[in-house]
Order: structure tokens, then sequence, then C-alpha cells
């Protein structure tokens, strides 16, 4: 069933009351993601923010290589592969040849922040109108549960069996802070995905990381808190307190950059509201 | 007259050794032949000697660069050390004894002297040296006329040099007149 | 007089064919020996509306080359030696997902960092895919710097109609070397505006340029289905059969020779000018030159193999012999291939290639 016919089955019937609804971006086939992973969650988010306006028909996928490898095969949007850590590169050239497009990456810490950590401050700091969409969950998720760049001090993961330790494999890396200190991201954000309220405020970033590019002011970067229950060795719920418990902690929320922001100098709405709800998701 | 040369030059980056490549192989190609012109770079250039080489040929040029150079223009002596025993036999070096020791000059090589820091110091620029070789270098191995080079400088200077072609014309003609026919 | 050619490197040949032929991207990383490549298309492909990237890395250029290509935009790169290992990946990645770039490697000497003097050292990693899994580029070698302007819209033309890597093969020499060019498209240039049209059933643009059925697409080299890859793979073979029909050649007096000196690049215009030398001297040596090194012209070799012998000239340890000997084995008569390698790094003339090729001869007699 192709994405419009969908959404025209779903319509309520007269006497129903629609509660939660489809939208025509993402598509009805089941995803391949682990019982309480939170791609599902950021997958909704980035069809919202690409459906709300039109964007979807102009828009090219850049996928990733890890947990996200196919995430092509749930967007109705034309979809592109590329090699692990060079989704940034691939964008760049997609958006020189097709300035008219709305680009975005989507990729694991792995990806993103390791192999690929190169390509993606180059495209940040030359400005590249893309929008680049960061799942931390500070671990390798797709081969097994390895050590990450986001790894925090202490973790056990299958390739640091004693923890992480600051003097043997360094410190969990800030992305979003490094990317908001480059001259061409016009927007930088950390927001997580552990609890209503910050998955709001998820929504509200990730749509400004959409609109700094579509006005021309350059990178669009958002660090997505995730989890990563089968790796983590935890149930869902679990999971989702560790985030608000042991990363919000290290991962500080809030916009670290928004080149739209009012001149003011006052932080942007989606900065408040991260700050505002952290304490209450931990609280949670 | 058998349309082929073929001539390496060679002195301290800084001598204008490529320009005078530039220069003779644009001219050649304006005067209808076929020409090529490499540079050998590298960590040679550091240093040591700069040089480059230029065939001219009425047929498609083969292999650019010569072990056994027919001609040689000379700026130097570590270029006359490295380059005076690969001088083909019956070939002819083009010297500049302003910068040369004569007594290094081989007695079965024939050899141009011309001293060309010195002309080129009395048109009021040292740097003119290259092209008062590459006058007299033009003498010694007929194949181009000596206008036909001095126009191929309009094509070689660069627009911000410009100015300075009238003085260069001069040297090449300057260094051309001072070896005997 | 002012003549209609052009002193040009041949690294600016293949900018100012590339410029013309259409392409509208560049990206690229600076390595010697053709930094004159991405200095004079910085320049042009702005002035055409086109873009040029310096990228971060030989490993970022060539993926902004598959995302450039698979938005069905001419876009190509170039490097040298070390910069060519670097994006072997993304060469594999451009073959797996059929996604057409153009990628210019001056060879340098190798292995490792090597020198900047000229090398045939990556003939291999040329000819056989270079990266993993069974890819293959086409490959051509331009031996002048007219060729080197010409190949460019050849080039183009074989990556769109193959949606395929293809690979432009030339060393130090022939990039600097400066010859007269003369700047016009050769008459089978196919124009850049046809390129972008025999994308339109693959190519990245978003599904709303596709009309109000427009639906999303996806382009992709993993297939984890059960036998998804291994047909994936059958359709590659076709394709890369296919290509033989693409192999291009020269031959230079070899009708009545007894040596038949098989050289490409700039080590066959060095042997040319030995052979015309030994000729002089009473030698029946000939010329065959590989113009495309993938697919290799074995056919056309083999049908020379009666009563000939080979003497493969490269400047490497040994690898296009490989494929001559391939090409001939099993002939009826001799068809006896001897070979020469001239050192990598070395800037070789015509008397480095005379000594080899008359003892060739004393071995034909």
């Amino acid at each position: 069933m192709d994405a419009h016919a969908l959404e025209a089955a779903l319509r309520p019937a007269d006497g129903e009351k629609c509660v939660f609804d489809t939208n025509p971006v993402l598509n009805e086939r089941l995803t391949h993601y682990c019982p309480g992973c939170l791609h599902g969650v950021a997958h909704r988010l980035v069809s919202e923010v690409l459906h709300e306006p039109d964007l979807a028909p102009r828009t090219i996928l850049v996928a990733a290589v890890g947990c996200a490898t196919f995430t092509y095969d749930y967007f109705n949007v034309d979809g592109l592969e590329a090699p692990h850590g060079r989704a940034c590169a691939v964008a760049t050239g997609v958006r020189r040849a097709r300035p008219e497009a709305v680009v975005f990456t989507y990729q694991g810490d792995g990806d993103m922040a390791a192999i690929g950590l190169a390509e993606s401050l180059h495209a940040a700091n030359r400005g590249e109108r893309i929008t680049s969409i960061f799942i931390n969950n500070t671990v390798y998720g797709m081969t097994g549960g390895q050590m990450a760049p986001t790894t925090l001090l202490g973790q056990k993961t299958t390739t640091t069996p004693e923890g992480r330790c600051l003097a043997r494999e360094g410190g969990p890396v800030h992305l979003a802070e490094i990317m908001a200190g480059l001259e061409g991201v016009a927007f930088a954000a950390r927001c997580a995905l552990d609890s209503v309220a910050h998955v709001r405020a998820a929504k509200k970033a990730l749509r400004r990381a959409f609109e700094v590019q579509i006005q021309n002011l350059g990178f669009g970067f958002l660090e997505l808190l995730s989890s990563c229950p089968t790796n983590w060795h935890m149930d869902p719920v679990t999971a989702a307190r560790h985030v608000a418990e042991s990363m919000i902690p290290v991962f500080p929320l809030g916009v670290f950059k928004d080149k739209a922001a009012a001149p003011s100098g006052k932080p942007s709405d989606a900065a408040n509201e991260s700050e505002h709800t952290a304490g209450g998701a931990a609280d949670a | 007259m058998p349309k082929y040369r073929d001539v390496i030059m060679a002195g301290f980056g800084g001598q204008g050794v490529m320009l005078m490549g530039n220069l003779l192989a644009q001219a050649g190609m304006e005067s209808g032949l076929e020409v090529s012109f490499i540079p050998v770079y590298g960590a040679e250039m550091r240093g040591g000697t700069a040089n480059c080489t230029v065939v001219l040929d009425e047929h498609p040029i083969g292999a650019p660069l010569v072990r056994t150079p027919l001609s040689t223009i000379i700026l130097n002596e570590p270029s006359l050390r490295k380059f005076q025993p690969r001088l083909a036999p019956g070939g002819v070096q083009v010297v500049n004894v302003s910068l040369v020791e004569k007594g290094l000059l081989a007695a079965d090589k024939h050899s141009v002297c011309i001293a060309a820091n010195d002309m080129a110091h009395d048109l009021g620029n040292v740097k003119l040296a290259n092209m008062v070789a590459l006058g007299a270098w033009l003498k010694a191995v007929p194949i181009l006329s000596l206008e036909a080079v001095q126009e191929a400088l309009k094509r070689v200077v660069s627009t911000h040099y410009a100015h300075l072609i009238p003085v260069n014309a001069k040297a090449l003609e300057v260094g051309y007149k001072a070896v005997a026919a | 007089m002012k003549d209609e050619r052009i002193l040009i490197k041949g690294n600016e040949a293949v900018a100012f064919g590339a410029a013309d032929a259409g392409c509208r991207c560049y990206f690229g990383y600076p390595i010697t020996p053709q930094n004159e490549i991405p200095e004079a298309l910085a320049r042009l492909l702005p002035e055409r509306g086109g873009q040029f990237v310096q990228a971060e890395s030989e490993v970022a250029a060539v993926n902004m080359l598959l995302g450039a290509g698979a938005c069905g935009v001419p876009a190509m790169t170039s490097s040298s030696g070390c910069g060519l290992s670097l994006m072997q990946e993304g060469i594999s990645y451009m073959a797996g997902s059929h996604v057409p770039g153009v990628l210019v490697n001056m060879q340098r000497g190798g292995p490792g960092l090597g020198d900047i003097g000229p090398s045939q050292g990556d003939y291999f990693q040329a000819v056989k895919g270079g990266g993993h899994g069974d890819h293959r580029n086409l490959v051509l070698a331009p031996s002048t710097a007219q060729e080197c302007y010409d190949f460019m819209f050849r080039a183009f033309a074989l990556a769109f109609k193959y949606a395929n890597p293809v690979l432009i093969l030339g060393d130090a020499i022939v990039g600097q070397i400066k010859e007269p060019v003369r700047r016009m498209p050769p008459s089978d240039a196919v124009p850049a505006e046809a390129l972008i049209r025999s994308t339109a059933s693959w190519r990245m643009e978003g599904y709303g340029r596709r009309g109000p059925d427009g639906r999303p697409r996806l382009l992709k080299s993993v297939y984890l289905a059960e036998g998804a890859l291994a047909e994936r793979n059958r359709l590659l073979a076709q394709k890369y059969a296919s290509m033989r029909a693409e192999c291009a050649w020269d031959c230079v007096q070899t009708e009545d020779a007894d040596l038949v000196v098989v050289a490409f690049g700039s080590v066959a215009r060095i042997a040319r000018s030995a052979m015309r030398s030994l000729r002089r001297d009473g030698h029946r040596v000939g010329l065959f030159r590989p113009v495309t090194l993938y697919p290799f012209p074995a056919e056309a070799l083999a049908a020379l193999a009666p009563g000939r012998r080979f003497l493969v000239l490269e400047q490497n340890l040994g690898q296009m012999v490989e494929d001559v000997r391939q090409a001939v084995f099993g002939l009826d008569g001799p068809a006896k291939v001897l070979w020469h390698g001239i050192m990598p790094g070395l800037f070789a003339s015509a008397d480095d290639v005379r000594e080899p090729m008359l003892q060739a001869l004393g071995e034909v007699r």
C-alpha cells in the first residue's frame, strides 16, 4: 500500500476519534529495530517534521552504516546509501548537485563521531546546507555492543569489559558542543528521547535543524540521546531511566547554537524547554 | 636542416629556467612545429638545479625527455656538472660564463660562452640573464627566428609583468647578436 | 601568427576537457603531480555555474562524487597513487550502486609515499577493480595532452552509458607535459544535457520532481535477502561483459613488424621514439598501444600474434604483462611475450627503452 492510500485508509470513520495518526512520510513496513529501541521515535519525529510543511517530495535521505543502515526502508523519500562514516560527504555531493533539495543524514555514534568524524566536522564547517541527525546511545548496536566514541566512563561494553577508562580509552565525545563551535553550523542542539517532554522538545529542535537548511543559514545538527536496551542488557523502561540518570548528566541537553535566534541574545525556546524538562525526566 | 631539436635548460631555482622553456615551446608551437615542454621538479628543485626539457619536431613528439640532449642551456655550475657529461656527441652547450668557470668546460664539447649575468646587468636587470642565454641558443641552434620568440613573449609573460616584455625582447636580441653566425 | 592550438599541461587539458564535456561538480584533495587539475577547475567550474569543493581528504572526495553521481550529474575527482588507494571503498560502492563518475589518477612512484616521479604501478589497482568485491572500472590511458582533453568527453559518456566509475589512468609525465592542444570537442562528444537526461529513471532528486505519481526510490549496494546479492552480481557480470564493446587501441607499423612493443600511456610515446630510430636502422618494430586498459583489447592483440613476438614495456615491476600473456595464451605458434620494466620514479628517455628493444629483436632472430 503506498503512502497516500495508507493515509486515506486510516482516516477515522463517522463517530470515531483519531488519537494517533500515521503520516505518509513513514511507511507501514515493520522495522528491524529491537523491541524498546528509540530509533522508531526518532524516525517518527523526522517524518512529522518532513510532513508538516510538505518537504518529503523534495527530500533526499543519506543513510549511514550501523543500526540506521535501513533507515531508507522506512521513509517515503528518495534514499541513498553511504559507506560507513561518509554520510556527510555523500550528502555534500548530493547538496552540491541538487541545490533545491532538502538533504539529511541519519547517523549513529560510531558512524558520525568515530569513523566519520572528519567528514562530519568538515561538512559542518563548510556550512553545507544539510541536516544531520546524530543518534547517541553510547554503544555500537549493529555489531553487538562494542565501545562507541560516546561510551560513558566506566560503562562496560564487549570491548571495554572492565568499563571505559579515561586513561586508556579517553572520554565520551561531546559532539553537539564541538559542532556549535564551528563557523558553518547554524544550529546545534542536544535533546533526549527518554520522556514525552523531551520528545516534544526534540521535535522542536529537529524542526529548527531543518529550517536552518531551508533558510540557507548553514549546517543543522541535532544530537538525540537514545537507548539500546539490547546491548545495555536492560528492559526498555530501565533503559529510558538510564538515559535520564546516567547520560543526561554527562551530555547536557540544550541548544548550543541557533543562528536564527533572537538578537537579544536569549537562548531559543527549544533550549529553555530542554533545560526545564531535564529535571522532570530525571524525576520520572 | 632536419626539423628536430631538443634542449635541456638548467640553473638555480629563480633564474627563470621554466620561463625560458615555456617561451621556447610557445614560440615553436606558434611557428607551426610540434613541441613538448616538461619540467623536472621535486627534491632537486630545492637548493640544487631546476631544469626542463623542450623538444621541437616536425613530427608528433614521442619521448619528451632525453638522456643525451642535442643542446643545453647551462646557467650555473651545478648544472654544468650534471649535464655536460650527458651532452650528445656533436651537441652544443650554451654556458653562462658569468657564473661558470671557463676552466670547467670540457675540451671535447662544443661550448658557446655567454656572460649572461654581466650582459643582463648592463641592460639594467640581472634577472634578464635567462633571456640573454636563450637569445644565444637561438643563434647557436638555428630552428626558430628571434622574432618568433620575441613575439611569443606576449603569450608567456603574465599580464602583471607585461611592461617588462620590451626589455625581455631586447635581452633576447642582445644574446642573439653576441654569438657569431 | 597566432596558432589555434594552446600550449597547456596534460593536467590542465584534463580540466579543460572536463569543463567542456559538461562536468558540473569537482571534488578533490591536493596531491602532486596533479594539482593543476583542481587549480584549473576551481576557476572553470564556478564560471559555468558548477561546483568546486576542496574536500578534507580523498575519502571525503570520492564520497562526494558518489553523492553527486547518484543525483545523475556529471561529476569527477582526481588524485594520484596514495589518494586513489583511499578512494577504493567509495569506488566499490559506486560500482555496486550503479553510480556514474569520472576519476583521474596521475600516477606517482610508489609503494607508500614513494616519490612524485612517473610510474605505472597502479595498473593492477585500476584494471582489476582496486577495492573490495567484484567491481570493475572502465579505464582509459591517455598518452598526450590532447588525449587528456579528448578522453574526458569519452570518460563522461562511458560513465553515464554504463552507470559505472570510469578511471583516467595517466602519470606524472602525462600530467606535467606541456603540449599544443586543440580545445575542440571531439566529433562524437555527447552533450552534457543528454548525459543528464539518460539518468531520469534512477537518479536522486526528490520524488516530487517526478510528477504527481512520483514514488520514492533507493540507490544502494547492500542486498541481504537470500539470493539477492548473487542476482546483483550476475547483473554486474553482464554489465562488465558488455563493456568489451568499448575496447580501443592504437597500432603503429605493426603490419610488417617482427617485434611488437606493447606499451600504454607515457611509456608508449617513449617507445615510439626508440622505435623510430630502430626503424631507421632497418629493424622491423611495431607498437601496440592499449587505449582502454579495462576492457583490455585482448582480441586485437591476439590477432597480431601469428609470426610475431611481443615486448611489453611498462613502468612498474610487471603488471600489464599478465594481461598480454593471457591474451595470447594457448595460441598456435610461438607468441612469445618478453617483458622489460622501467623502474617507477625514473624519467625515462628513448635511450632507456632502445636497448631492451634491441635485445628482444635479437631473440626474434
